[in-house]
């Protein structure tokens, strides 16, 4: 007992870092297998499954701030949004050339105007990828947050934002294309988007997309930072009576979180060939949460899974039957958080640990999903 | 930022020793005269909707005492801690903490980190975590952004230990907090205050539901700790006042209404008949917020 | 001047639509400190039936034509309130204390509502022939009229909060409602059923609902999506108004329902709500419980 006390106690990162370890075999042969995936795959599947992985990526920013810190956003797409404008700029500046972009020129317009001048540079737009979500994402939050918009109430705030934002771009059609949004692309660095080898080349660049939002967000879930966003879902008032400033915390995950999904938007451009606000607005946005549900809020890998898992049933059912595609979706939604609030992650870890009785060392099994549906907002004191 | 301290205090989280006693250092003499109150409260006044719950309330502790709180229900003593940790703003008056920090200049996350620690009525602890983990958490507060990414420093986990096996929760640290029973919830919830080493203690009713060894356990590591922290205690339980108090402050209607040693606030004939009156009839029963 | 005034007039109208979808939302969040995402599908299923029964009425009873909006108005509060009903006791009460999950859960029950009035009445809209009487408008100066229509839903609505502020202050399921809204655990001490409470509560929300469903079919075509053109407005009502005051409410409805008919005047509607979303936000920093709010000590 004593002993056991003492390695246990001393070393609580190392303990978690050997959670974290047993997860990620699991992580490393699920990447293994991504990566050859596209040599055994068709073209058209490849470039289905690139989608798939971008939209992994847009539901592992969501499960950090939800499954983790119980903050929901359900106007995600904003974010994603603004990283695919962001980067849908340069590659319409990079087709048009010289030229005015094709849809300016439609409206009327006869300079290029101000702000997208910047864009022709790569670099720039790159920058804006990232910067102008987690702007946006950090003024939200701050804003929010200070005067107390929480729970439900910040996520029909995201909601709101989700609707407007896509209704000024359908609005702006002169600077932003309207309805149709940015389209026509030819190349991004030179590269021709039309190529086959290219759109192989960008299922890896979403891979590694994939990669590094997973790794941003183990770290952070791993840490004493991520203990903090798990404190925060039990209890904001409590946290705050410890010393923290709850308001910080929330805003620095929510924008992190921002600026993984504005990555995410960034990398979809390219592959799908075109950027419009109807990747933006209210349905897209709350069915970006469905993913995670599905998956298992509350585990990095869960989101992953719950994202190819959604989408891969939502290509394969909503061409052939439509109609039952959204009764699927509103029974998803519905079955997702009544009967399997832990997702397909936390049920199946539940039915394992029904069959292999816990071995001794790992007694302290860690189940944030389960405990999700107890703390999901408790009383301040 | 979370973890940046806008007034660096002298004695940061983990520099403070508990030793067998869960001895802290001494206060820190460079802020000033030793005597210096560590609480005072001038003419407090709050009120909700009209209705005065704290009436031109004064009130001072000086350092390193061991002071408890009564008072009939709705005298006035959980918003009194709710003022003097910025939960509550007051309607009109001063809270003055360590003689210099006007609290009403910080936000409550603030008072914290300057040493104002405070146990709620109902214990609040965070239910996913396991006990270790909640630990973690109160002891790094006063942690940067980048500190909360590395191991936690030797000393602060050396003083979780200690913590740990003061309030007998040391079996218990990997089990998740939720599932602890209230007792244990309560020691876990003493233990995360110690773990934090505050200057001042605000204990809201730190005994309830506890046993009698429990209770008695309280009791002393309060008097062990008194001397090197200041520690003002709510409480309802009389027969634990009148074992641990020296000096006891009783609040009626927002107001104090008499203040000294457990004796003289008994035998004060305004206190029999707000309040110790009632009570001799149900003596011994604990009576609960 | 004269288009200020009509448009004063229209924005009044809107106004009073919002206000009857947010009075229901407040009631639940108040409550249950839940957010019904499928108000706005009860919205469309109150204009549907109110399409039914004018049909019915074409086919029935021709020559009673000019009533059927009151039969309407009554069926389409009956059948939302049994639908809030029922999601309440077959759903919401399963997810007590999960406000975000119920938030998602009752969005699906949206998209399920929406799919079926797909299915059943078709994608395109439909087209309710509002009464002849209903046809017209008062003259106030020359160029300056108001239609009967939105005099109609003026009125109306002023008739619901009338009654609801009755029911609320005055009746007696109204006083179970107020005392489980301010101590859920105390009123259940005291021996009241707050599951009944609530599943009433919810019925009368969802109720409302249906009776702005069937005003709103005065104003436009009906269609399966129809609920989603108020909801997110109705939704910053609630958020700017501040929970539990019917007069926040109503205040934060002409507020919103305002600055949008203001917006849409000039071509610059989609920086309207933009605007108007920057507005919201702003307030609420300068008083961050809303237009009117209980100041209490757990504030």
């Amino acid at each position: 007992m004593k002993s056991l006390r003492a390695t246990t106690g001393r070393t609580s990162f190392a303990s978690r870092f050997a959670r974290w370890r047993g997860s990620s075999a699991v992580t490393v042969a699920g990447l293994i297998a991504l990566a050859l995936a596209p040599w055994f795959l068709s073209d058209f599947h490849v470039g289905l499954l690139s989608k798939f992985l971008v939209f992994a990526i847009v539901a592992v920013s969501l499960d950090l701030i939800w499954g983790y810190a119980g903050i929901l956003s359900i106007g995600h797409g904003v974010f994603f949004g603004l990283g695919a404008y962001a980067f849908g700029m340069y590659l319409k500046m990079e087709a048009a050339g010289t030229r005015l972009p094709d849809f300016m020129a439609w409206s009327g317009l006869v300079e290029l105007p101000w702000f997208w001048r910047p864009f022709g540079d790569p670099a720039v737009a790159i920058i804006f990828v990232f910067l102008a979500p987690m702007a946006v994402g950090a003024g939200l939050s701050f804003l929010a947050f200070r005067s107390g918009i929480q729970g439900v109430y910040f996520a029909i705030v995201t909601q709101a934002l989700a609707l407007i934002l896509s209704i000024f771009l359908i609005g702006q059609q002169p600077y932003f294309g309207g309805t149709n949004g940015l389209t026509n692309f030819s190349t991004a660095f030179g590269f021709s988007l039309q190529n086959p080898d290219v759109q192989f080349g960008l299922y890896y660049v979403a891979l590694a997309g994939l990669t590094l939002a997973y790794a941003v967000c183990a770290v952070i879930t791993s840490s004493r930072f991520g203990l903090l966003l798990v404190a925060l879902r039990d209890n904001p008032g409590r946290v705050r009576s410890f010393g923290y400033n709850p308001v910080a915390i929330n805003v620095i995950v929510f924008t992190i979180s921002a600026g993984l999904a504005g990555l995410a938007g960034a990398i979809f451009a390219p592959i799908v060939g075109i950027v419009s606000p109807a990747m933006i607005g209210v349905v897209p946005s709350i069915e970006m949460v469905i993913w995670v549900a599905v998956g298992g809020r509350g585990t990095l890998i869960g989101a992953v899974l719950g994202a190819i898992l959604v989408n891969g049933a939502k290509s394969s059912l909503s061409e052939s039957f439509p109609l039952i595609w959204q009764f699927i979706l509103g029974a998803l939604f519905i079955g997702s958080v009544l009967l399997f609030p832990s997702g397909v992650v936390g049920t199946a870890r539940r039915l394992m640990a029904r069959w292999r009785p816990p071995h001794p060392s790992e007694s302290a099994p860690r189940a944030p999903v389960a405990i999700q549906l107890s703390s999901e907002k408790e009383p301040v004191p | 930022m979370i973890g940046t301290d806008p007034h660096p205090s002298p004695l940061p989280a983990g520099e403070g020793t508990i030793g067998t006693a869960l001895h802290s250092g001494p206060f820190p003499t460079g802020e000033g005269a030793a005597d210096r109150n560590v609480l005072d409260l001038s003419k407090v006044c709050v009120q909700f909707d009209g209705l005065a719950v704290l009436d031109e309330l004064d009130f001072s502790m000086k350092r390193g005492e061991l002071r408890f709180l009564i008072g009939p229900n709705g005298a006035g003593k959980t918003t009194m801690l709710d003022v003097i940790t910025g939960r509550t703003r007051p309607t009109s008056g001063k809270v003055t903490y360590n003689g210099i920090v006007d609290t009403a200049r910080h936000r409550e996350h603030e008072l914290v980190k300057l040493g104002i620690g405070r146990k709620f009525q109902t214990p609040t602890v965070f239910h996913s975590l396991t006990v270790y983990e909640n630990f973690e958490v109160a002891a790094a507060y006063k942690q940067t952004l980048p500190m909360l990414f590395a191991d936690l420093p030797a000393r602060t986990r050396e003083r979780i230990e200690k913590v740990l096996d003061t309030v007998g929760l040391s079996g218990r640290r990997n089990d998740q907090a939720g599932i602890l029973p209230h007792g244990e919830l309560q020691w876990l919830e003493i233990g995360l205050l110690l773990a934090q080493d505050p200057k001042l203690l605000l204990l809201d009713e730190p005994v309830a539901g506890m046993t009698r060894p429990e209770r008695d356990k309280t009791g002393q590591i309060l008097r062990s700790i008194a001397g090197s922290h200041s520690i003002l205690v709510v409480e309802h339980d009389m027969a634990f006042v009148r074992e641990f108090a020296t000096t006891v402050t009783v609040l009626h209607l927002g107001k104090v209404l008499s203040e000294g040693s457990v004796q003289e606030v008994q035998n004060d004939p305004r206190v029999i008949e707000v309040y110790l009156g009632h009570r001799h009839e149900r003596e011994g029963e604990h009576a609960s917020g | 001047m004269d288009t200020y005034i009509v448009q004063a007039f229209n924005a009044l109208s809107l106004s009073s639509i919002l206000l009857l979808i947010a009075i229901g939302l407040v009631f639940s969040f108040g409550l249950m400190n839940v957010i019904n995402m499928a108000h706005g599908e009860f919205i469309m299923v109150g204009a549907y039936v109110t399409f039914l029964v004018q049909r019915l009425f074409v086919i029935a009873f021709p020559d009673l034509q000019g009533l059927y909006l009151f039969v309407a108005l009554a069926v389409a509060f009956v059948v939302t309130a049994a639908l809030g009903f029922l999601l309440e006791r077959l759903l919401i009460r399963h997810l007590y204390g999960r406000p975000l999950d119920t938030l998602l859960a009752t969005w699906g029950v949206g998209l399920v509502l929406q799919q079926t009035a797909r299915t059943i009445f078709g994608a395109p809209n439909v087209d309710v022939t509002a009464p002849a009487w209903l046809n017209g408008g008062f003259e106030l100066a020359a160029n300056v009229l108001l239609p009967y229509k939105r005099v109609f839903i003026i009125v109306l609505v002023t008739l619901c909060i009338v009654g609801i502020y009755v029911y609320v202050t005055r009746s007696a399921p109204g006083r179970r409602m107020r005392a489980v809204m301010q101590n859920r655990d105390m009123a259940s001490c005291l021996g009241l059923s707050t599951a009944r409470v609530d599943a009433t509560t919810f019925a009368l929300g969802s109720g409302l609902a249906g009776i702005a469903g069937c005003a709103v079919t005065l104003l436009g075509s009906v269609g399966p999506a129809l609920g989603t053109y108020y909801i997110v407005d109705a939704f910053m009502v609630v958020v700017l108004g501040g929970v539990g005051q019917i007069a926040g409410t109503v205040l934060a409805a002409l507020v919103i329902g305002g600055f949008n008919t203001m917006f849409e005047l000039g071509s610059t509607a989609s920086i309207g709500k933009v605007l108007v979303f920057l507005l919201i936000i702003g307030f609420l920093q300068w008083k961050p419980n809303g237009l009117m709010a209980l100041r209490g000590r757990a504030s």
